[in-house]
Parts: structure tokens; sequence; C-alpha cells
């Protein structure tokens, strides 16, 4: 089915079961621990092994020497297997840099090995025996000192946009603010470790894996190996999490392989955590400065974003500019990206790239710049709304009510009651409020599915879509129920498997409206199938009540489909919509914070996301992605950074201790409004994204409340003490406050 | 020199007798010897709580216990708190809360919810408690300071915490 036209009137607009709060069909599985993740299939005809990794101890160089020859003496030891032995490879599409192969070490903890035994723990033992002899080149590790060195990337990553002209319109201004701002590099940290099981049968490769894109990775293995992508048969039916951490094939799916190969028994690896961080990929820091202009009634003329980010060779920008080309109007504009070389492990894609870093700084540019104007800073976004991209202002966008979650928001988060910075104290707690625009591009991508309808009226949907926690199986069983007239309970959903047809995967937030999009294309031709079986004219067709009707002819699906059943299979495709009409989700981020004024320490009281984003295909799993966005938002402002040792040139803090993600005490009751719409220029479900547009902007509104709170400005993320507690009010003020307290 | 050990333990009210590496954690001996597969493993060091048990009652991380230090316990995971179609009170709770997503933190969630409201009961402190010579109550400032052992990277830390304040019948 081609999306090229705006939607009409479809059976998914009776709201029967898609955009109703259903719980999670996979629930009662999840939350009796027999959800099985890829790392947990077994049955007597799978007589695994287990494997386990060896990561290089240099960032950066070649290995002259391997001797293995204590570990394969270890006890159990099946097989080891050495990036030398496997020699070069080549690398998979997605992929910047190789996850295993050939003597040259692109980054700390790149696999070297993989070392196969009977048990787990006579494979981690021996892979500790492995000696490796390094030729140690020198590397560029930091950020900051290769700035100079950036360059400009090919024209594909659009570095460079301009329109009218910045720096007079600038220079011109009557209140201008130039500033400067920095995001970490930081970690998907993701719940589940990268894991694999493969078994080879003859020339055939049987994995179990923990991917958001399935056909991705079946690609890219197959690269990998050298192997016949139709000889490989991936499943990933149930995903610990991603965040953009499984888009891409990783090293445990290609160690599994090898080593199953070379034990001639199928082998599991998990990446052990503290190798995760190193050898995985993460969200490149960046530094980026921004300038707005504007007149004295608070109108932007002129806003300039420019960032910069580092990767390996081969690598791409992390787009942190990319967002104000469209968030506000102003008639003279650019934006610059530049790429440095950086030999730290591959940066890419974690949840809404460009944008959670882009607006971690832009957003505090706009508050900063409010004060500046003497404006309120809701009211200052309002008044630089744009209904058109204002690069292309024939362009419209197909909806955008960013105006009305900023109103709504602030009505029901008390915004008015936001005092000036420093003025609102609490016993030993400064107390202060935020806000922060949301935004985040709605992608696209083609998506099948496949739809049978059984003797006994089941209907059974089969694509290689993702649930990373997402909601995926329940809303396409919403969908699949709300297009063929029927219950939850007469739909079955099976995902993530390399025989089903494929689909959008999970990313980008593109899943959710991409794949249910693609089960309605599906529905749409079982719908035919049906009508065609029983002579009906397929235009009068109603699908109710687990039956098919026509005029005053009624027939029980189940029969219909007759002993043989019936068989739905398509996939939606996009026209040109996108093109002609920009199709973005918008928010506003509200956050009320506490500031110790001993102690700096930083506690979030209150936080409110109202999201427009299309059609809410299920509200709870919708706000399930919004509240878990807010708490890595949380996060981001507060805690995680990935710290970089620029002279070894790795992430030292690689584990969960030492890299902070929020916990339970770090996070209050959280509530979303969504507004009440849809987006008929994006899907036959009218539907947008929310799990990254969650994300986008938290970071700022909770920096922008600390700043309310204790009237200091922090522009280096995350917002730890330490960066508070120079600018507190003096001791005097501070023995004032306890005893108040007291 | 001989590196395996004969332990038994009872899991979920039946008894094991397994011959383990000594070298074997709780949590592998549940995972890889036994299959019981829902306590997870996430880190394997202590720090993310997704393979909480209870032993003898007590939440502990599996991953940092040795199987063979638990000759004669009582285990108590997941797979033993109820099952699809008959849930524990506090496994409906996280349904009907949606305190997850993805589900990998979740066994850990909920047999750490249904120890914490156990300890609260037995006036066992914690950081965020206040006076120490009364009862301990039931409060959402005490689930979460309890709580914030079990990591979420998904973040229904919100949604967990309504499912555990239901199923202690207390309004925070």
């Amino acid at each position: 089915m081609q999306f090229d036209k705006p939607a009409t009137t479809n059976p998914i607009d009776q709201l029967k079961v898609v955009g109703q709060p259903i719980h999670r069909i996979d629930g009662e599985l999840k939350t009796t621990g027999r959800a099985m993740y890829a790392y947990e299939w077994h049955d007597a005809n799978l007589p695994y092994v287990y494997g386990y990794p060896v990561g290089a101890a240099i960032a950066k160089g070649r290995i002259t020497a391997m001797d293995v020859s204590a570990a394969k003496r270890a006890p159990g030891v099946l097989a080891v297997v050495t990036t030398l032995d496997v020699g070069r490879r080549e690398k998979g599409k997605f992929n910047t840099v190789n996850l295993f192969g050939g003597d040259e070490i692109q980054h700390y903890h790149q696999a070297i090995a993989v070392v196969v035994a009977e048990t787990f723990e006579q494979a981690r033992a021996a892979a500790g025996l492995v000696k490796v002899e390094y030729a140690e080149e020198r590397g560029a590790f930091d950020l900051r000192e290769a700035m100079a060195g950036a360059a400009k990337p090919d024209d594909s990553q659009e570095p460079d946009t301009a329109v009218g002209n910045f720096e007079a319109a600038f220079k011109a201004a009557a209140v201008t603010l130039e500033q400067s701002y920095e995001t970490p590099d930081q970690s998907h940290a993701m719940m589940e470790p990268h894991a694999s099981l493969a078994a080879w049968n003859g020339e055939e490769l049987t994995v179990w894996t923990s991917s958001q894109m399935i056909d991705w990775w079946r690609s890219d293995l197959a690269t990998t190996l050298g192997v016949d992508k139709e000889k490989i048969h991936l499943m990933s039916p149930f995903i610990g999490g991603g965040f953009g951490g499984k888009l891409f094939l990783r090293s445990d799916a290609v160690l599994a392989a090898f080593g199953a190969k070379a034990a001639s028994r199928p082998v599991k690896v998990a990446l052990p955590r503290p190798f995760i961080m190193n050898n995985t990929t993460h969200r490149p820091a960046t530094i980026q400065r921004i300038r707005i202009g504007a007149g004295r009634d608070g109108r932007i003329t002129a806003i300039a974003h420019e960032s910069w980010s580092g990767d390996q060779p081969g690598g791409q920008l992390e787009t942190a500019a990319s967002q104000t080309r469209l968030l506000y109007a102003g008639a003279d504009r650019m934006t610059a990206m530049r790429l440095a070389t950086l030999h730290l492990p591959e940066g890419n894609a974690m949840r809404a790239p460009g944008e959670a870093p882009g607006l971690m700084a832009l957003e505090i540019a706009m508050d900063e710049m409010a004060e500046k104007l003497g404006m309120d800073p809701i009211e200052f976004r309002i008044v630089n709304d744009t209904q058109v991209d204002p690069e292309k202002p024939e362009r419209p966008f197909s909806h955008r009510d960013l105006v009305g979650c900023l109103k709504l928001g602030a009505d029901r988060f008390g915004w008015s009651g936001r005092e000036r910075p420093g003025a609102r104290r609490e016993g030993n707690w400064m107390i202060g409020m935020g806000v922060a625009a949301a935004f985040r591009n709605n992608l696209v991508l083609p998506s099948g599915a496949r739809v049978r309808l059984d003797s006994q009226g089941v209907v059974t949907v089969e694509t290689d879509m993702t649930d990373i926690g997402t909601g995926s199986y329940t809303i396409i069983a919403q969908t699949a129920a709300e297009m063929m007239g029927i219950g939850m309970n007469k739909v079955a959903v099976h995902l993530g498997d390399s025989r089903f047809p494929v689909s959008a995967g999970s990313g980008g937030q593109f899943g959710a409206n991409s794949s249910t999009s693609g089960v309605y294309a599906a529905c749409v031709k079982l719908r035919e199938a049906v009508a065609a079986k029983l002579g009906f004219n397929s235009a009068d067709v109603v699908f109710e009540n687990g039956e098919v009707r026509s005029g005053n002819r009624s027939v029980p699906l189940a029969e219909a489909a007759g002993a043989d059943g019936l068989v739905g299979e398509d996939k939606i495709e996009w026209g040109d919509l996108t093109k002609t009409h920009q199709q973005s989700t918008f928010g506003a981020h509200f956050v009320e914070v506490g500031v110790d004024i001993a102690t700096g320490e930083s506690r979030i009281r209150r936080m409110l996301a109202v999201c427009a984003a299309g059609r809410i295909l299920n509200p709870i799993t919708a706000r399930s992605q919004v509240i878990g966005a807010m708490t890595m938002g949380a996060g981001g402002a507060l805690s995680e950074e990935l710290a970089v040792d620029t002279r070894r040139g790795f992430f030292v803090n690689h584990d969960l201790a030492g890299y902070e993600v929020a916990v339970h005490a770090d996070i209050p009751h959280q509530d979303v409004i969504f507004m009440d719409e849809t987006d008929p220029m994006s899907s036959p479900m009218k539907a947008k994204g929310v799990g990254e547009l969650g994300l986008c902007g938290v970071s700022a509104a909770i920096a922008n409340a600390i700043y309310n709170a204790s009237g200091v400005r922090v522009r280096h993320y995350p917002i730890t003490l330490d960066k508070l507690i120079g600018g507190l009010p003096q001791l005097a003020d501070m023995s004032d406050a306890y005893r108040s307290r007291a | 020199m001989n590196h395996t050990t004969k332990v038994s333990f009872t899991v979920n009210g039946a008894s094991r007798d397994l011959d383990l590496d000594n070298r074997t954690t709780l949590l592998d001996a549940l995972r890889e010897h036994l299959h019981l597969t829902g306590t997870k493993k996430g880190c394997d060091h202590g720090q993310c709580g997704a393979c909480t048990v209870m032993v003898d009652g007590r939440r502990v991380n599996s991953c940092l216990t040795l199987a063979v230090m638990h000759e004669g316990d009582r285990i108590a995971t997941i797979e033993g708190l109820g099952e699809p179609g008959n849930l524990h009170p506090m496994q409906a709770a996280f349904v009907k809360h949606d305190g997850f997503q993805c589900g990998y933190c979740t066994p850990g969630q909920i047999c750490s919810s249904v120890a914490v409201l156990e300890e609260i009961r037995a006036n066992i402190p914690s950081h965020v408690t206040g006076d120490l010579t009364t009862q301990t109550q039931i409060t959402e400032a005490e689930i979460r300071e309890r709580m914030s052992g079990n990591l979420c990277r998904c973040g229904a830390y919100s949604n967990i915490v309504d499912a555990i304040v239901e199923v202690a019948g207390t309004k925070a």
C-alpha cells in the first residue's frame, strides 16, 4: 500500500480497540519471568556451550601476537577463536568500525577473541588467560582538543544550512545572546546485555539475539560472516531494552557464530556489563554554540546553532543543530555541524539522536534569551512559534500544536506561581520551576506484515517488527482487532523473526506508526480476501463483532476463513507527504526542582509532559514511553556522563555503578497529557511517535528549573553539585536557611 | 583438585540437588542449571538488581552469592510468586499500572517490591526513615529509597511505585 494522499475515514477511526487503554498482552509473560530473552533459549535439541569475549586493552594500534595456548589448555575449553584467526572481514553496512576480525585495533574493548567452554565459569576463566601483544599508536580522544581539526562532513549529512544573512541580522538585533553548551558522551545502558545464541546446521545459521532491527542485523551478519543472508534465521521476540544500542549488529552475534562454528556446538555469548560501554556504541558528546538575536518585542530575527562532535573515521555527526532549523521562527538563520576524528568507541544513535543533545542546549538558550528580554519563557516560545518550515515558508507543518502544549502545561503545572530566580525557599531547599519545548521529527519507514485468519476466527499477525518495551505486541494486536472487527482475545501477534515480512523495526520513534500501518495494509488485503471469498462487494463490507456483513448478509469470520484459512500480506510504503509537509511531534516539559542551599544537591519534585504527537494508539503504553523518556532525561540532566580517559582513550566508568542512570529515589510522580489530535498526513493510523519526543527537552527543563531555584546557570551537563556550589548563597544565608528549617 | 561441590536447597518449594563448579553464582545456578530464567542477569556484579531473589525470606542479589553457600536454604524466585493466569497480587499490580516496559528488570523489581513491604512491616529502617522508635510507615519515600537498588532503564519507576502502593493497601 502506497501512502501518498492524506488519510480519510478508515476502520481505525472507529477507535473501538485502537486508542483504548489496553494493558500489554505480553504483561503476564514479563511479570512472571516467562518471557524468554536471547540468552535464555533452551531445549533438549540445543546442546549449547558458552562463549566469553576478550576485548582489546588499547584504544588504537595493532595486535602483533596472540598466545592462546594457556586458554586452550584450560579445563572445559572447546575452542578459542581470535581476531587474527578470522582475519579482516567485510564490515556491516550499518557499522562504522569492525566488530571482529583482523589485527587492527580501532577502539578500547573492541572484540579480539571468543573463548568457548562447556560452562560459563570455564569460559570466563580461560578468557583471562589469552595473552596479547600490541603495537600501540597515538589516538585522539579529547573532543575539545580535536575541535580545531574538525571537518565538514559530506552533504548527505546536511552539515551547513543558511537562510538570509544571519551575521548581519544578529549584529543589528536589539537583544542578543551568545553562549556555549556541552553535553557528555552517554550510554544506552539498557538492562539486558547484548546477547546471542548461535547454532549452525551445515551452512544454515540460526541466531537468537537481542535486536531492534531484524533485517539490518541479518544483512550485516551475513556480510560479516561472508555467508548468504538467506541462510540466516534470526529471532528476537523479546528485547530487554535497546534505546538505539541494539539498532546495529553487535559483536555478541558475530562471536557466537564464529565460536559455534569452531566448537561445532551451539554457542551463546552475552557481553559482560563492564564490556558494553566501550565495546558497543554510545551517544557522542557535543560542544555547541548558540546565538540568538531578537527585537525588544521578543521576536527572533536571527538564530544560529553550531555543533561539534566526534566519531571514528567514517562515522557520522551527532546532529545536534538540526532541530533548530524547524523549531522557531526567524528570518535570518544558520546551522553548522562539524565532525572531529576521535578514536573512542563508535558513536552512534541513542534515543532521539540529534534532538536530545541539541535541545539540551537550545532550550537553555531560549530560557536565557527570555530572561534577557524580560519575557516569560513560555510567552517567548509562543511569540516565536511557526506553522511553516522557517527555511521554506511554502512548506507547512502537517500539524503543529506546540503552543497548545505550552499553554495547557502552564495551566496544569501552576506555572503562574513561578518566582524570580532564587526567590522561593522551603527550609534548606531553594525551589524553582523550568520549562522546555519538546520537538522530534516524525520519521517513517516501509513496514510489512502478514495476517492469517484461521477456522477458529483467530487472526495471527506475523511481522519482523520488534517490541523493545515500547508496546509493539499490544498496539499491533489492537490494529488487527480494529481492522478485522474482532476482540483482542482473537488476535495473536508473532514478532521478531526473520521468516516474517520485513518491518520498520524499532528506532527513531518510527516503529509504532510505521509497523501498525504495515499491519493496517495487510489487514486491508485480508479484508479483500474475505470479501472475495464470500462474493461480497468489498466496498460496502463491514467487519464487526467477529462477523463480516454486506447488506443483509452476515457470515462469521471463522466460517469465512474455512478449513484452509485466508491470508493477507502487504507493506506500507510512503509517498512524498513528508516532503510536501514537515511532519514533527511537539511537546512541553515542566519540572519543579529543589536545590539544597548548602550542598547544591538537586532533587526533582514534580514533572509534567504535554505531548502533541498525532493519534495515541494506546494511552497506557504511550504514557509509559513518555515517563520513561522523562526519567532518562533526568539522568541526562543530573548524573549521566561517560568519563573519558583522554590519555588511554576509553570510557572509565564502564558499568552501572560508575555510569549513573536515574534510580527510584530520583524520580517523583510523573504526569503526562496527550493532546487530542490526529495527523492524517502521517499515516492511515494518523499517529506519530512519542518514544523519543518524551526525552527531547526534559534535561533542559531541569536545567532551567535549577537556574530558577538557585540563580546558578550551568551549561555543561550533567548538572552535578560541584558545578552549582560555587554560585550558591554565602554561609550567612545558609545558616539562616537552616535556622528557619529548625 | 575437585572444583565442584554438591549442594541442595529448595527453589519455590521444590527440593533441588546440584553438583556445581564452586564459582557458580546462585544466579547462574538458577538460570543455567535449573533453567529458571525469570531471574535476570543485568550486570553480574550487584549494581542493577535484576537478579533479585528471596533467600529464606530476605531479598538478595543472586549474582553476588555463590550457589554452594546456600546448602539447605529456601530460595524463592519470580516463577514461584505466580504464573500466567494466576498472578501474585504484585505481578497483577505491575500489569495494571504498566510498571515495566522491556520486562528485563521486572522480575527483580517485583521480588524486591514484595520484600520491601515485608521489610517495612518488620520495622527495618532505611536511609529515609525518620523516627526509629515508632513503627515505620509505608510511604512513597520509603518505597523509592528501598527500591533504588533495582534499576529500570525504561524508566517505569513512577508506575512501579503506584503498583507497590496499591498492593500495600495504603495511600501514601
